[in-house]
């Protein structure tokens, strides 16, 4: 049995394309046709010449467009509003050839292309190019007039092609994408490799651009219709994200605006996050997405504020009313405001505006209110895919961003967002309206907060000229009370405790009576102590006074009778003072003493 | 090459009106063949010896013919008498040459 050979991947080269080397997993197959198809403004040529640009500027590889349909100095104009340097390229590593045929031109019978490629290959030789061009291949084709010498001139091409060793070859033909196809086109299709299809279509009166793969011989590729933008760097295709997220989750915290709400998101946004503020209109979305900005911009961090269907001034007038000064900032250049207009613009377009803003103010904090204008114009699933990838984006860069929706009912858990961005938020605020004892309150929830703890109380938002608040949580009965309701309640617990705070006083005064009599009947006490002290004293110095008045007259009867000193005294039983008071215990001893010596 | 530079008037005057023409082909493809036979037949029969025609084989002067804006081969270009004009095709359609080069059936 003969060895299998081990099928080797094959061989690619890179447009350069935004998106499309990895919708097709590296680009157009290497030495060989790819054909590009779809209607007239679809998008063919631009895809064509953004691949040789690219090839020449990122890898010096020189390419030869020919230009079947346009004159070249129509597609250079065309092409001058991308930013891509052309006339550098024209000077070498680019080289158009003139392939009309002027309407002047009589056609008389055959004729072929060996002429044409004898050409091209002196040109190719001339400048190395590695790339080649057929732009608008089916007008050729068209003049060749017979279905023979259509497929005989393409297998012309196509072994030329092979001879000279080109790295990739485009074909761009106006073919339209459904039925309707000649069998050449037919044939077209199957003798190249790689066929991608360029669709434009209407959707809600807005130009949908779509880009997809319907064929690639020998290779995996995404399949599915794509999204199509034009921006300054050419075409950009919305290729599916990479299955793994890679993006590195940041802990440092920063304020969402104001304190009490940072409390209760357990200290703040993270860096680098996405939050979603939805509410019905009149809910002041706008207020704490104008506080996070404000917040961002006192921290020094450049801010971008986009704001849809609505001026910036007005904006900036109507947050100084609550006590947010944008203006400052927006002087300085810290802040920059932009404000759009979402009639009759495709989502993809409003994508690559938003990319171009990111890239012109490089902010670190960024607002877009209301992110769900995107989707007025263009279908929803259009804008449902550019929410996503702008917060993709977002994050890749490491923005903290806060957006808006409006959404029409009032149940977030069953309404979310018509953009469908509440999954892949961050934190996700709601505000609403209660409305209870006949009063209309503002109310913010938190309904989630990834990798945070975060409050899961409702509580309301009072909004004052000096910005946007939340009142003091009262509930009552399970709910949190708001309005007039959470004032009343406030004025009960302020009259308790003033209540609470008399009867302390009341208390603290009879207590202090109390004291005050205790100490007096203590002082009464010693008074009579003392005096007891006294009349002691003084009986015991008459009593002191008599025993030597007595000894006295003792000794003087013993002189008078001549008898013997001591015979008295070692039988007396006279006791010293002092022994008498130790007695006593009290530490008066001076007193005593004193009181004994008077 | 002997066909690269076919001067067939070299050797003669040219009149005043006479036919400048320069065709383009590629050495001996079919349609080149087609081409020479043609033009030399219409040139035999209308123009008799008051015409310059150059050819030039694109395959040995390609960028030659890129410079003159040269498309498709065969190309037959008239550069005068005024206006200039072009045909591209083997000329089997005669009478769209003779239209192009001026000349009346």
């Amino acid at each position: 049995m003969e060895k299998k050979a081990i099928p080797q991947p094959l061989p690619k080269i890179a447009t350069g394309i935004q998106g499309f080397d990895e919708l097709s997993h590296g680009g157009l197959p290497r030495n060989r046709i790819s054909l590009l198809k779809g209607g007239p403004g679809s998008g063919k040529t631009v895809f064509a010449l953004q691949s040789l640009v690219n090839a020449a500027r990122l890898r010096e590889e020189p390419g030869i467009f020919v230009a079947f349909e346009e004159r070249p100095q129509q597609i250079i104009a065309n092409a001058a509003g991308f930013k891509w340097n052309l006339s550098a390229l024209l000077k070498g590593g680019l080289f158009f050839m003139d392939a009309n045929l002027s309407p002047d031109v009589v056609q008389s019978g055959e004729f072929d292309l060996r002429g044409m490629l004898a050409m091209l290959k002196a040109k190719k030789e001339e400048i190395g190019a590695k790339w080649i061009v057929f732009d608008g291949i089916d007008v050729l084709l068209t003049l060749l007039q017979n279905p023979k010498s259509e497929m005989r001139e393409i297998y012309r091409i196509r072994d030329w092609l092979a001879e000279n060793e080109v790295d990739a070859a485009i074909f761009t033909a106006k073919i339209d994408g459904h039925g309707a196809e000649t069998a050449n086109y037919g044939f077209l299709q199957f003798m190249v490799d790689c066929v991608i299809e360029f669709e434009s279509r209407l959707e809600c009166g807005v130009a949908l651009h779509r880009v997809q793969v319907t064929k690639y011989r020998g290779s995996a590729f995404a399949r599915g219709e794509y999204p199509v933008s034009f921006g300054p760097g050419g075409m950009e295709i919305a290729a599916p994200e990479p299955a793994e997220i890679q993006q590195v989750a940041s802990s440092e915290r920063v304020s969402a605006g104001f304190e009490r709400l940072d409390t209760m998101l357990g200290g703040g946004l993270f860096r680098g996050s996405s939050t979603l503020i939805t509410g019905v209109p009149g809910t002041s979305k706008t207020t704490l997405a104008g506080k996070f900005a404000e917040a961002a911009c006192r921290r020094g961090e450049r801010t971008l504020f986009v704001s849809f269907d609505e001026g910036a001034d007005r904006i900036v007038r109507n947050l100084t009313s609550v006590g947010i000064q944008l203006k400052p900032y927006v002087k300085s250049g810290v802040l920059r405001m932009y404000s759009g207009r979402t009639e009759s613009i495709a989502a993809e377009d409003h994508l690559v505006k938003l990319k171009a803003l990111i890239a012109e103010h490089q902010p670190r904090c960024m607002v877009i209110d209301p992110l769900s204008a995107i989707a007025k114009a263009g279908g929803l699933a259009a804008a449902r895919s550019v929410a996503n990838r702008f917060i993709y984006t977002a994050k890749d860069l490491k923005i903290t961003v806060v957006v808006t929706a409006i959404n029409e009912g009032d149940q977030p858990e069953t309404e979310a967002t018509d953009l469908q961005i509440s999954t892949i938020a961050d934190t996700w605020i709601h505000l609403s309206y209660l409305i209870r004892g006949g009063e209309r309150n503002r109310a913010l929830t938190i309904i989630k907060s990834r990798g945070t703890a975060h409050s899961n109380q409702v509580r309301e938002l009072i909004l004052s000229d000096a910005g946007p608040m939340l009142a003091d949580v009262y509930t009552a009965g399970g709910e949190v009370l708001m309005g007039t309701l959470r004032w009343e309640k406030e004025d009960e617990e302020r009259s308790k405790t003033m209540q609470r705070r008399s009867e302390f006083e009341q208390k603290r005064a009879s207590l202090e009576l109390a004291e005050a009599d205790t100490r007096a009947r203590i002082t009464a006490l010693e008074h009579d102590l003392e005096r007891q002290r006294v009349e002691l004293a003084t009986s015991f110095s008459d009593d002191q006074a008599r025993i030597v008045s007595s000894s006295d007259r003792e000794k003087s009867l013993r002189r008078i009778r001549s008898a013997d000193l001591t015979g008295r005294a070692a039988t007396g039983t006279v006791t010293s003072p002092e022994k008498r008071y130790a007695s006593n215990g009290s530490g008066k001893k001076n007193k005593t003493e004193a009181s004994n010596g008077a | 090459m002997v066909r690269k530079r076919k001067d067939r008037s070299a050797s003669e005057p040219a009149a005043a009106t006479a036919v400048v023409m320069v065709l383009y082909i590629t050495d001996s493809g079919p349609n080149s063949l087609r081409a020479v036979a043609n033009l030399e037949a219409i040139c035999k029969e209308h123009l008799q010896d008051n015409f310059r025609l150059e050819i030039i084989d694109v395959l040995e002067y390609p960028l030659r013919a890129l410079a003159d804006g040269i498309v498709v081969t065969p190309s037959l270009a008239k550069l005068s008498p005024s206006p200039a004009a072009t045909v591209v095709g083997n000329l089997s359609d005669r009478s769209g040459v003779l239209r192009a080069l001026g000349i009346a059936e």
